[in-house]
This record gives C-alpha cells, sequence and structure tokens, in this order.
C-alpha cells in the first residue's frame, strides 16, 4: 500500500518542485545539489521517497491497522443495531446518535467531562504555577520537593486509583479513620458512595494526580525566561511579585497554553481514575463519556450506540481542541512568526 | 460483565477461591493462551478427532479433576482427544464473546450462562441442538434444561445449578439476641432480624451495589415473590412489564431501602473483591448477612485469614411478602451448561453428556465444584453448607434465571442500572419498569 503510493507521487515531483536547489536543499546531499542533474536528481528522488516509504511503512500500517480502521468500523457500526453477533445488517441510520444524545446518562457524562475540563485548569493552573515559582527559587531540599510533587504523575494511574480506592474506604479507611479519631464525621456513604461528593473527590484525587505534569511543564518554562530580563527588572527596582506578573507569567505563556490543550484532551478522554474509583457511580455521579461507551457496548453489548457515542466524542474533543488551536494556540504561532 | 465472578467463584471453595477472587488470577492464564488460536476441532483422514472444551476452573483441583475427566474420555473413546483450555473467568468470557462475535474459532464444547445470551448465540446459528443427540441426559437433568430451552429445543445441559438467599453470621445474630432464625422469613420476621441487629449496633446487610448485580438481586426477588411465574415469562416475551406485580417488587425493595439496613458507603461497595467488598464484611464478621449466591462459602472463606469456609455461616431465603402472588417455593438463581458448537463432531456432544454424566457430577459435588443437577450427584456434597442449599433448590418451586442474564446484557444493564439508581435514592419503584420496557423497546 505504501509502496503504491510512492510509486504515483514519484512521477509528478519533478514537476511539481520549484527546482534542483529545492531537492538539494531538502534532501541535504551534496551530489543531488548539482545543477542541471535533471535526470539524476529525479531518480535520486525516488529513490529517497521509496527509502521514505520503506521506513514509514511499517507505522503507516500499524496506525491503519489499530487507528484507521478502528474508526472507521466505530463509525460504521453506529449506523446499525448490533448486539455483537452476525453481521450488521440492521441499519437505522442515525438513530443511534439521537438516542446516545437524548440519553440522560450521555448528557450527563458529558456535563461532568466539561465540568473536569474547566476545574481542572482552574484548580491546577495557579497551583501549578505557584509551586513552580516556589520550587523555582533556589532552596534547601528543591530537587526532594520536585521529586515528590511529580510522584503521582509518574505512578500508573490504575495503581494510584487503587491506592486512593482502599484510602477513601468508608468507615474503614485510612481517611474516615483518622477523621473520625480526631471526632470529625466522615460522610455516611462515603467519599465515593455519595452522589453528591464522588465528583469533588475524583476530581481532588485528579489534581493530586496531574498537578505535577503542570509543575513539571511550568518549571521547564521558567528555565527559557532570559536571566538579563530578572536582572533588568532588578535594577529598575520591581519587587518579586511585580516580577512573577509582568515578567515570569507572560514569558510562560505559551507553555502555560499547551498544557492547557493537553489538560483539556485528557479530562475528555478521562477514563481509567474513574473506572478504578466508582465505575462511573454512584448513581452516574462521575460517568464520563468514556465510561458511557464502555459501559454500553462491551457491558451491555449495545455496539451500535457505542460506536455512535465514540463519534460523538470524537467530534467534541475535534471541535474543542481545532477552537483551542485557532483561539488560544494562534497567539504563540504569530509569536514566533 | 455482571456476572462476573459468580461463576468462577462457585467453582472452587477454600484457598483456590482467594486466588480467583483476588488479583493472582490473571497468572492462571498465561500458559493457556499457546493453544487456543489453532481453531476449533480438527479431524484428520483417520478419524480421529480433536475436541477443544473452554471452562473456568482454572486452578488446584478443580483443575487436576477436569483434567482427569477429558483424559478418562480421551481414554473411553480411543481416537478422540480433549483439549483443555482452563481460563480465569473474566478471561473466558472474553475469549468467547471475541469467538461468537467471530462466528469462527468457537470452542467445541463450552460454558453458557443462558438467557438472553444464549438465545443471541442460538439466534446467530452458533450452537448445536442438543435435543435429540442428548435427550437421556437431558432426561435426567430436565429440572433445570428450561433456562437453557428455546422453542422446545434444548442448547446446553446445565451442569450447576444454584440459587441466591441470605448468607448470616450466627454468631452476630445470636449477639443481637435472635436465636430463632427461620428458613424461610417473612418480610416481618426479615425486619425483626434487622432491627435487633441495629438495635445491637451490628450493620445488618452487606451489599456491593457499586457492581450493581447485587443490588439488582433484591428486585429480581422481589419479582419472584410478587410475580407468578408465568406472568414473568409472558411479560419477557411481549416487552410488556405492565403487570402490577413489577411494580410491586420495587416497592419491596424500596421497603428494605428505608430500613436502612446497608453497610456504610454500600452505594460504592465491590461485590466480591477484597476485604471491603460486601463479601468481604461478611467474611470479617462486620455486617450481619449478605444477599448471595451459591458461591458465597467459598468467596468468604477465600476472604478470611485462614481461607476456611467459617462455622458460623448459615443460610435462609429471601423473604416472602403478605400477598405475594409468587409460589413461596419459587426462588432466583442461576447456573452453567455445557453448550456445543455448531460445527463440533459428534463426539462434542458425547463428551458434554459425559460430563453430566453420575460420575463426572458426583466427583464434581464432592469437590464442592457447584451444585450439581444430576440427582445422582446431590447428595455428594462434601460442604455442608453448601449442601444445605440442595432442599430449597429442589423443593418444587421454579428456580428464576438472573434477570439480567434472562434478559440478555441490553435490557438486562439498563435494568441493573436503574436498580442501582433506585438504591441510590434517585429513582422510584416505577422508573425501574420503565426502564426496562424502554430498553425492551429500543431491541425490537
Amino acid at each position: 500500500m505504501a509502496d503504491d503510493a510512492a510509486v504515483t507521487t514519484a512521477p509528478a515531483s519533478p514537476a511539481t518542485s520549484t527546482g534542483p536547489a529545492a531537492g538539494a536543499t531538502r534532501q541535504g546531499r551534496p551530489a543531488a545539489g548539482r545543477p542541471g542533474g535533471g535526470r539524476r536528481a529525479a531518480d535520486s528522488k525516488l529513490r529517497k521517497r521509496l527509502e521514505i516509504a520503506f521506513f514509514v511503512a511499517p507505522a503507516l500500517a500499524m496506525l491503519a491497522l489499530f487507528v484507521v480502521w478502528p474508526v472507521i468500523t466505530a463509525v460504521q457500526m453506529s449506523a446499525f443495531r448490533w448486539n455483537g453477533r452476525g453481521p450488521l445488517v440492521d441499519f437505522v441510520g442515525l438513530a443511534n446518535y439521537v438516542s446516545v444524545l437524548t440519553d440522560d446518562v450521555f448528557v450527563g457524562s458529558l456535563v461532568n467531562n466539561l465540568v473536569i475540563v474547566v476545574l481542572s485548569i482552574a484548580i491546577q493552573l495557579p497551583l501549578g504555577l505557584a509551586i513552580a515559582l516556589l520550587l523555582n527559587r533556589k532552596m534547601w531540599g528543591q530537587g526532594a520537593l520536585r521529586t515528590i510533587i511529580f510522584v503521582p504523575y509518574v505512578l500508573a494511574e490504575v495503581v494510584a486509583g487503587v491506592v486512593w480506592f482502599q484510602l477513601l474506604q468508608p468507615y474503614y479507611g485510612v481517611l474516615d479513620t483518622i477523621l473520625q479519631s480526631v471526632g470529625l464525621e466522615p460522610p455516611a456513604q462515603g467519599w465515593l458512595g455519595d452522589p453528591d461528593l464522588a465528583l469533588w473527590t475524583v476530581m481532588a484525587i485528579l489534581t493530586w494526580k496531574y498537578l505535577g505534569l503542570a509543575v513539571i511543564l511550568f518549571l521547564a518554562g521558567l528555565q527559557g525566561v532570559p536571566e538579563e530580563l530578572y536582572e533588568a527588572a532588578q535594577l529598575d527596582g520591581a519587587s518579586w511579585w511585580q516580577v512573577q506578573r509582568r515578567i515570569t507569567v507572560p514569558l510562560l505563556g505559551p507553555t502555560i497554553r499547551t498544557w492547557g490543550f493537553l489538560s483539556m484532551i485528557g479530562s475528555l478522554q478521562l477514563f481509567d481514575m474513574v473506572w478504578i474509583l466508582t465505575k462511573g457511580g454512584p448513581a452516574n455521579a462521575t460517568s464520563t463519556m468514556a465510561i458511557f461507551l464502555v459501559n454500553e457496548g462491551t457491558r451491555s453489548n449495545n455496539f451500535g450506540i457505542a460506536g455512535a457515542a465514540s463519534v460523538v466524542l470524537f467530534l467534541i474533543a475535534l471541535v474543542m481542541a481545532v477552537l483551542y488551536q485557532r483561539l488560544i494556540l494562534r497567539r504563540d504561532a504569530k509569536g514566533v512568526a | 460483565m455482571t456476572r462476573t465472578q459468580r461463576g468462577a467463584t462457585a467453582i472452587a471453595l477454600g484457598a483456590t477461591v482467594a486466588m480467583l477472587a483476588t488479583a493472582c488470577a490473571g497468572q492462571g492464564t498465561a500458559d493457556q493462551d499457546t493453544a487456543d488460536t489453532e481453531g476449533t476441532s480438527t479431524e484428520d483422514a483417520g478419524g480421529d478427532v480433536t475436541l477443544e472444551w473452554w471452562h473456568n476452573s482454572n486452578t488446584g483441583e478443580g483443575k487436576e479433576y477436569y483434567d482427569q475427566v477429558a483424559a478418562d474420555f480421551a481414554e473411553a473413546n480411543p481416537g478422540v482427544t480433549v483439549q483443555v483450555e482452563a481460563m480465569q473467568h473474566e478471561d473466558m468470557v472474553t475469549k468467547l464473546q471475541a469467538a461468537m462475535q467471530a462466528g469462527t474459532d468457537v470452542p467445541d464444547v463450552f460454558m453458557s450462562r443462558g438467557g438472553g445470551e444464549l438465545q443471541n448465540d442460538v439466534d446467530a446459528g452458533l450452537l448445536r441442538d442438543l435435543t435429540d443427540d442428548a435427550a437421556d441426559t437431558i432426561d435426567t437433568i430436565s429440572a433445570f434444561t428450561g433456562q437453557y430451552t428455546i422453542d422446545d429445543q434444548v442448547y446446553a445441559l446445565p451442569f450447576s445449578m444454584g440459587i441466591v438467599g441470605f448468607w448470616y453470621n450466627k454468631d452476630l445474630f445470636a449477639e443481637a439476641g435472635i436465636d430463632d432464625v427461620s428458613p424461610d422469613p417473612t418480610f416481618e420476621e426479615f425486619s425483626g432480624y434487622v432491627d435487633q441487629l441495629q438495635a445491637a449496633g451490628i450493620d445488618p446487610i452487606s451489599v456491593g451495589a457499586g457492581d450493581k448485580w447485587p443490588a439488582a438481586h433484591y428486585w429480581y426477588y422481589g419479582v419472584v415473590r410478587e410475580c407468578e411465574f408465568e406472568t414473568v415469562e409472558t411479560a419477557i416475551e411481549t416487552g410488556d412489564y405492565s403487570d402490577e406485580c413489577f411494580l410491586k417488587a420495587g416497592e419491596d425493595v424500596q421497603a428494605i431501602l428505608d430500613k436502612e439496613p446497608f453497610n456504610p458507603g454500600f452505594l460504592a461497595t465491590a461485590a466480591q473483591s477484597g476485604p471491603t467488598s460486601a463479601s468481604g464484611l461478611l467474611a470479617s464478621e462486620k455486617v450481619g448477612m449478605e444477599l448471595a449466591g451459591h458461591w458465597e462459602p467459598g468467596v468468604v472463606g477465600g476472604l478470611r485469614e485462614d481461607e476456611q469456609v467459617p462455622e458460623w455461616m448459615g443460610w435462609f431465603a429471601f423473604p416472602t411478602f403478605d400477598g405475594q402472588a409468587g409460589d413461596p417455593a419459587d426462588q432466583m438463581g442461576g447456573g452453567d451448561a455445557w453448550a456445543v458448537s455448531q460445527d463440533a463432531p459428534d463426539a462434542a456432544v458425547d463428551f458434554a453428556a459425559y460430563l453430566l454424566s453420575d460420575e463426572v457430577q458426583q466427583g464434581f459435588a464432592e469437590l464442592d465444584m457447584g451444585l450439581p443437577t444430576n440427582p445422582a450427584a446431590t447428595g455428594s456434597l462434601s460442604n455442608e453448607t453448601l449442601a444445605q442449599l440442595i432442599p430449597v433448590r429442589d423443593g418444587g418451586g421454579e428456580t428464576q434465571l438472573y434477570l439480567d442474564t434472562r434478559l440478555g446484557q441490553s435490557v438486562g444493564g439498563a435494568m441493573n442500572d436503574e436498580i442501582a439508581l433506585l438504591f441510590a435514592g434517585e429513582s422510584g419503584p416505577q422508573d425501574v419498569v420503565d426502564a426496562i420496557e424502554d430498553a425492551a423497546a429500543s431491541q425490537g
């Protein structure tokens, strides 16, 4: 398949390329850079393309098999009612999409996802920034503190989930035991069992888990702030706060915006942590779109509904990603140009 | 996945179950993955046959026993080889599902849990009709084949059939001053137990509502009590659940919920995994009782330090309600059956029948691997706690299959979700009925 692509594009390349010089710079090979070597340049270009095709083909094949094909299958599945047995025959058009979008559980899951997107950024941005600024100062135990902050992020999500699940056990768990021993009354249904508390509990754990990523990215960004600016500010008599507000944070902008993008996409696709902690319960209080589609697909055998839900999830993530690129990340691209 | 561990944990008592019920279970599967991709039965020119058999007794004595059974059958039938694939339960379910979806590489003999799943497999033409080929065996176990019969044809041979009821801690009941525990209490008597346990400062009941199905069992039993058996059958057939008894089932559950008898945090409690699960709370003597199936002694034993089934374990039936339409002898439960794939050779049917023979079933019972269906084997159970279910199961009533299995994953899943909401106080008895009707209607 990849070879075909190389063969079909090769003849067109001499016509489309702007000249030997362009080819030379792109290829970076002295031999191909000789002016007037049209035939040989074309040969070399063909070889180059075959080479690329050869090395890229395995990766493309994997991508096609494990990404493109499943995506196409999901779209196809979403137009059928299918319980997983036998061929796809019961065509229902867009009915699955209608039932997904009118399903209270799905809409509730979407709202939960959006709440998590907003809260993740609203909580982790100021907190992460504050910790990064703090850890950027020369101080005792700096390395150790950085490590401690980053450890939760390194832990496998499932492992962290199981640990928290045990800590938060109602009545017998560590947290409740501590609360009781100081005379406080833990919630009767537990932190994960009370529909009003569960999402906030999950949010707190997600913050614990992902704060480290924000901090490490911000710290990396801080390394990129030129030292001279600080010196200049000091000479001008700027206070520490003024330096942070006027210099550090604005120059950290691109890092913050990129982190925001990662955080948003992660929140939209949230699954593992919730699955371990609550399976989306109690009473769907912590269900996310990914939880919904797993429940519908592999647990209830409504593969058509699950297919439709996955397409909807994909579109929502795509739209939000494009909007984010357009509205927020564009500033960074402009700044470069 | 609602039945994730019900079948698995019924398989063996004691230490083997500890392995199944905990994370160690995955280890057992690594060495079985090598052979199963080779496809199904092969019949070479000489008439030799290789049968592929999938089961979930993948640890300890159960595994050894089944290996022996396979070897015995091969010996008695020259030219037949049985290739055994013993898998951890969830692995088996996943692989079976994949095989069924592909429609190829379906093992010759494998476990089926009946209900909607069996119906789907039959509709897809994947299962062999055993009605005539295994007629003698079906005759022997006819009391249990109903759940595996579609349009008067039997598609699987049930080898274990258990019932759900309350497993209770005799010591804690005595501590609460409950000296007289009825084997089949009325709701008033049952309420009395709850009140007395609460008065003694003991959480009366643990329920793994986080996994949904343990909570849903209360509603299923409400249906078994309030509805005549035939009413349920008709409703499932027509998708019309307007009979008042379905509403009353929800009201019964509501009445139990109103007594607030459940362990703190029950909405997030798991069914069987670990010490803080519903079974774990019973095992660690923190609650008075738990509604569970015949697998419970094994699970509880596995969750105890000494890995023994505790002496204090007793059993009584789900309470009966005033004016209920259901026969008090009816119970709710389920089992496992051997199904044979459509393309399997005749020897596979013989093998499935052999698995139900007096001899194999007696060995099965002696190891407490489940509650045997062959009447010749029901007396062979070693474990007395388990043995006390036999007279109740065989007491003349009907055994209604777990309704989620019965209705299939699609409708069953929607039903369980709604019952979990009922437990969370976010739904009512009518909502459960509506959810089932809606899901059934969208099945078309």
